[in-house]
Protein backbone atom coordinates (compact mmCIF):
# COMPACT_ATOMS: atom_id res chain seq x y z
CA UNK A 1 0.00 0.00 0.00
CA UNK A 2 0.99 3.61 -0.34
CA UNK A 3 -0.29 7.09 0.33
CA UNK A 4 0.11 10.15 -1.84
CA UNK A 5 1.41 13.39 -0.29
CA UNK A 6 2.06 16.45 -2.46
CA UNK A 7 2.46 14.27 -5.53
CA UNK A 8 4.96 11.96 -3.86
CA UNK A 9 4.18 8.35 -2.98
CA UNK A 10 4.96 6.92 0.49
CA UNK A 11 4.93 3.21 1.11
CA UNK A 12 2.85 1.94 4.05
CA UNK A 13 2.41 -1.48 5.65
CA UNK A 14 -0.83 -3.48 5.67
CA UNK A 15 -2.10 -1.52 8.69
CA UNK A 16 -1.34 1.86 7.17
CA UNK A 17 1.86 2.64 9.10
CA UNK A 18 4.64 4.33 7.18
CA UNK A 19 7.18 1.77 5.97
CA UNK A 20 10.17 4.08 6.40
CA UNK A 21 10.04 6.47 9.36
CA UNK A 22 12.85 8.61 7.93
CA UNK A 23 10.64 9.61 4.98
CA UNK A 24 8.05 11.30 7.19
CA UNK A 25 6.92 14.86 6.43
CA UNK A 26 4.07 16.72 8.21
CA UNK A 27 1.95 16.25 5.07
CA UNK A 28 1.80 12.52 5.87
CA UNK A 29 -0.20 13.30 9.02
CA UNK A 30 -2.46 15.67 7.06
CA UNK A 31 -3.27 13.09 4.39
CA UNK A 32 -3.78 10.24 6.90
CA UNK A 33 -6.05 12.32 9.11
CA UNK A 34 -8.13 13.44 6.14
CA UNK A 35 -8.74 9.78 5.29
CA UNK A 36 -10.05 9.37 8.86
CA UNK A 37 -12.22 12.52 8.55
CA UNK A 38 -10.27 14.17 11.33
CA UNK A 39 -9.07 17.76 11.27
CA UNK A 40 -5.71 18.21 12.96
CA UNK A 41 -5.50 21.01 15.50
CA UNK A 42 -2.59 22.39 17.49
CA UNK A 43 -3.51 19.92 20.26
CA UNK A 44 -3.12 17.01 17.86
CA UNK A 45 0.24 18.30 16.68
CA UNK A 46 1.49 18.60 20.27
CA UNK A 47 0.97 14.85 20.67
CA UNK A 48 2.35 13.95 17.22
CA UNK A 49 5.48 16.01 17.84
CA UNK A 50 5.88 14.55 21.28
CA UNK A 51 5.71 11.01 19.86
CA UNK A 52 8.35 11.83 17.27
CA UNK A 53 10.66 13.21 19.95
CA UNK A 54 10.08 10.15 22.12
CA UNK A 55 10.96 7.84 19.24
CA UNK A 56 14.04 9.87 18.41
CA UNK A 57 15.29 9.49 21.97
CA UNK A 58 14.29 5.92 22.81
CA UNK A 59 13.82 4.22 19.42
CA UNK A 60 10.36 2.97 20.35
CA UNK A 61 6.80 4.20 20.16
CA UNK A 62 5.54 4.51 23.76
CA UNK A 63 2.63 2.43 25.04
CA UNK A 64 -0.55 4.42 25.74
CA UNK A 65 0.01 4.29 29.49
CA UNK A 66 3.51 5.68 29.06
CA UNK A 67 2.28 8.35 26.66
CA UNK A 68 -0.41 9.42 29.12
CA UNK A 69 2.07 9.75 31.96
CA UNK A 70 4.60 11.62 29.85
CA UNK A 71 1.98 14.06 28.53
CA UNK A 72 0.77 14.58 32.08
CA UNK A 73 4.27 15.52 33.14
CA UNK A 74 4.96 17.82 30.20
CA UNK A 75 1.60 19.41 29.53
CA UNK A 76 -0.26 19.00 32.81
CA UNK A 77 -2.75 16.55 34.26
CA UNK A 78 -5.71 18.03 32.33
CA UNK A 79 -4.10 16.71 29.14
CA UNK A 80 -2.36 13.64 30.55
CA UNK A 81 -5.41 11.44 30.77
CA UNK A 82 -6.98 8.93 28.43
CA UNK A 83 -10.20 10.90 28.11
CA UNK A 84 -8.39 13.90 26.63
CA UNK A 85 -6.16 11.76 24.41
CA UNK A 86 -8.98 9.54 23.14
CA UNK A 87 -10.95 12.73 22.51
CA UNK A 88 -8.22 13.84 20.14
CA UNK A 89 -7.52 10.42 18.62
CA UNK A 90 -10.70 8.32 18.75
CA UNK A 91 -9.00 5.23 17.24
CA UNK A 92 -6.61 5.17 20.17
CA UNK A 93 -3.90 7.72 20.95
CA UNK A 94 -1.16 5.10 20.64
CA UNK A 95 -2.19 3.58 17.35
CA UNK A 96 -3.66 6.55 15.53
CA UNK A 97 -1.24 9.26 16.64
CA UNK A 98 1.77 7.02 16.07
CA UNK A 99 0.55 6.29 12.56
CA UNK A 100 0.22 10.01 11.80
CA UNK A 101 3.67 10.58 13.29
CA UNK A 102 5.20 7.99 10.95
CA UNK A 103 6.15 5.72 13.84
CA UNK A 104 5.73 1.95 13.95
CA UNK A 105 2.81 0.54 15.92
CA UNK A 106 3.54 0.89 19.66
CA UNK A 107 5.18 -2.08 21.35
CA UNK A 108 2.50 -3.90 23.28
CA UNK A 109 -0.33 -2.87 20.97
CA UNK A 110 -1.96 -5.98 19.52
CA UNK B 1 -8.62 -8.64 40.83
CA UNK B 2 -5.87 -10.79 39.49
CA UNK B 3 -2.91 -11.39 41.73
CA UNK B 4 0.24 -9.47 40.87
CA UNK B 5 3.08 -11.86 40.16
CA UNK B 6 6.78 -11.17 40.34
CA UNK B 7 8.33 -11.55 36.90
CA UNK B 8 12.09 -11.85 36.52
CA UNK B 9 13.72 -11.48 33.12
CA UNK B 10 17.20 -12.98 33.10
CA UNK B 11 19.57 -11.70 30.41
CA UNK B 12 22.77 -13.65 29.88
CA UNK B 13 23.76 -12.96 26.28
CA UNK B 14 25.60 -10.22 24.40
CA UNK B 15 23.24 -7.72 22.72
CA UNK B 16 23.89 -8.49 19.07
CA UNK B 17 24.63 -11.65 17.08
CA UNK B 18 21.44 -13.24 18.35
CA UNK B 19 17.96 -11.78 18.74
CA UNK B 20 17.65 -12.72 22.43
CA UNK B 21 18.48 -9.34 23.97
CA UNK B 22 16.07 -7.37 21.80
CA UNK B 23 13.34 -10.00 22.20
CA UNK B 24 13.76 -9.85 25.95
CA UNK B 25 13.48 -6.07 25.99
CA UNK B 26 10.34 -6.17 23.84
CA UNK B 27 8.71 -8.79 26.06
CA UNK B 28 9.59 -6.73 29.14
CA UNK B 29 7.97 -3.62 27.66
CA UNK B 30 4.87 -5.56 26.66
CA UNK B 31 4.72 -7.34 30.03
CA UNK B 32 5.08 -4.06 31.90
CA UNK B 33 1.85 -2.84 30.29
CA UNK B 34 0.01 -5.59 32.18
CA UNK B 35 1.01 -4.17 35.54
CA UNK B 36 3.04 -7.07 36.81
CA UNK B 37 5.94 -6.63 39.19
CA UNK B 38 8.85 -6.72 36.75
CA UNK B 39 12.56 -7.11 37.47
CA UNK B 40 15.47 -7.61 35.11
CA UNK B 41 18.81 -9.28 35.82
CA UNK B 42 21.93 -8.88 33.71
CA UNK B 43 24.39 -11.72 34.19
CA UNK B 44 27.43 -13.09 32.29
CA UNK B 45 27.66 -11.54 28.79
CA UNK B 46 24.24 -10.00 29.41
CA UNK B 47 26.00 -7.07 31.11
CA UNK B 48 27.21 -5.99 27.65
CA UNK B 49 23.60 -5.13 26.76
CA UNK B 50 23.78 -2.02 28.93
CA UNK B 51 27.18 -0.82 27.81
CA UNK B 52 27.40 2.86 26.84
CA UNK B 53 28.11 4.14 23.36
CA UNK B 54 26.96 1.17 21.30
CA UNK B 55 27.44 1.48 17.55
CA UNK B 56 25.85 -1.11 15.30
CA UNK B 57 27.05 0.38 12.03
CA UNK B 58 28.09 -2.57 9.91
CA UNK B 59 26.14 -5.12 11.95
CA UNK B 60 22.88 -4.67 10.05
CA UNK B 61 21.04 -4.68 13.37
CA UNK B 62 19.22 -1.74 14.90
CA UNK B 63 21.02 -0.15 17.84
CA UNK B 64 18.30 -0.66 20.42
CA UNK B 65 20.39 0.41 23.41
CA UNK B 66 18.58 3.80 23.73
CA UNK B 67 15.40 1.84 24.47
CA UNK B 68 16.75 0.66 27.86
CA UNK B 69 16.45 4.27 29.03
CA UNK B 70 12.67 4.03 28.45
CA UNK B 71 12.30 1.22 31.02
CA UNK B 72 11.72 3.76 33.79
CA UNK B 73 8.73 5.17 31.88
CA UNK B 74 7.31 1.63 31.82
CA UNK B 75 7.77 1.44 35.59
CA UNK B 76 10.49 -1.17 35.29
CA UNK B 77 12.59 0.12 38.14
CA UNK B 78 14.39 -2.96 39.44
CA UNK B 79 17.42 -3.73 37.32
CA UNK B 80 19.96 -6.03 38.91
CA UNK B 81 23.53 -6.26 37.62
CA UNK B 82 25.74 -9.07 38.83
CA UNK B 83 28.96 -7.66 40.24
CA UNK B 84 31.12 -10.69 39.42
CA UNK B 85 29.98 -10.70 35.78
CA UNK B 86 31.08 -7.07 35.40
CA UNK B 87 34.42 -7.67 37.12
CA UNK B 88 35.20 -10.78 35.07
CA UNK B 89 34.86 -8.63 31.95
CA UNK B 90 36.96 -5.78 33.28
CA UNK B 91 33.94 -3.50 33.47
CA UNK B 92 32.55 -1.18 36.13
CA UNK B 93 29.18 0.50 36.55
CA UNK B 94 30.64 3.59 34.84
CA UNK B 95 30.85 1.60 31.60
CA UNK B 96 27.08 1.06 31.67
CA UNK B 97 24.16 3.34 30.95
CA UNK B 98 22.83 5.20 33.96
CA UNK B 99 19.21 4.06 34.11
CA UNK B 100 16.74 6.00 36.19
CA UNK B 101 13.02 6.35 36.80
CA UNK B 102 10.93 9.28 37.90
CA UNK B 103 8.74 9.00 40.96
CA UNK B 104 5.44 10.69 40.15
CA UNK B 105 4.48 10.68 43.85
CA UNK B 106 7.57 12.69 44.75
CA UNK B 107 7.24 15.43 42.12
CA UNK B 108 9.03 13.34 39.48
CA UNK B 109 12.18 12.90 41.55
CA UNK B 110 14.79 10.94 39.59
CA UNK B 111 15.83 7.65 41.17
CA UNK B 112 18.36 4.99 40.21
CA UNK B 113 17.01 1.80 38.67
CA UNK B 114 20.25 -0.16 38.66
CA UNK B 115 21.34 -2.19 41.66
CA UNK B 116 24.77 -3.76 41.63
CA UNK B 117 24.62 -6.98 43.62
CA UNK B 118 26.85 -10.00 44.20
CA UNK B 119 26.20 -13.51 42.90
CA UNK B 120 25.12 -14.56 46.40
CA UNK B 121 22.68 -11.67 46.64
CA UNK B 122 21.31 -12.50 43.18
CA UNK B 123 20.39 -15.96 44.46
CA UNK B 124 18.31 -14.33 47.17
CA UNK B 125 16.61 -11.98 44.69
CA UNK B 126 15.79 -14.99 42.47
CA UNK B 127 14.35 -16.93 45.39
CA UNK B 128 11.76 -14.18 45.84
CA UNK B 129 10.38 -14.34 42.25
CA UNK B 130 7.31 -16.16 40.93
CA UNK B 131 8.03 -16.41 37.20
CA UNK B 132 11.29 -16.53 35.23
CA UNK B 133 11.99 -15.68 31.61
CA UNK B 134 15.43 -16.71 30.45
CA UNK B 135 17.01 -14.96 27.50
Amino acid sequence: MAIEVDGKSYETDEEGYLADITQWVPGVADVMSKEDDLELTEEHWDIINFLREYYEEYQIAPAVRVLTKAVSKRMGKDKGNSKYLYGLFPYGPGKQACRYAGLPKPTGCV
Amino acid sequence: MSEIKKFMYVNRRAPYGTIYAWESLEVVLIGAAFEQDVSMAFIDDGVYQLIKGQDTTGLEMKNFSPTYAALGDYEVTKIYIEKESLEERGLTLDDLQHLTWEDEDEDWAEKDSIQLISRAEMVKVFADQDVFFNF
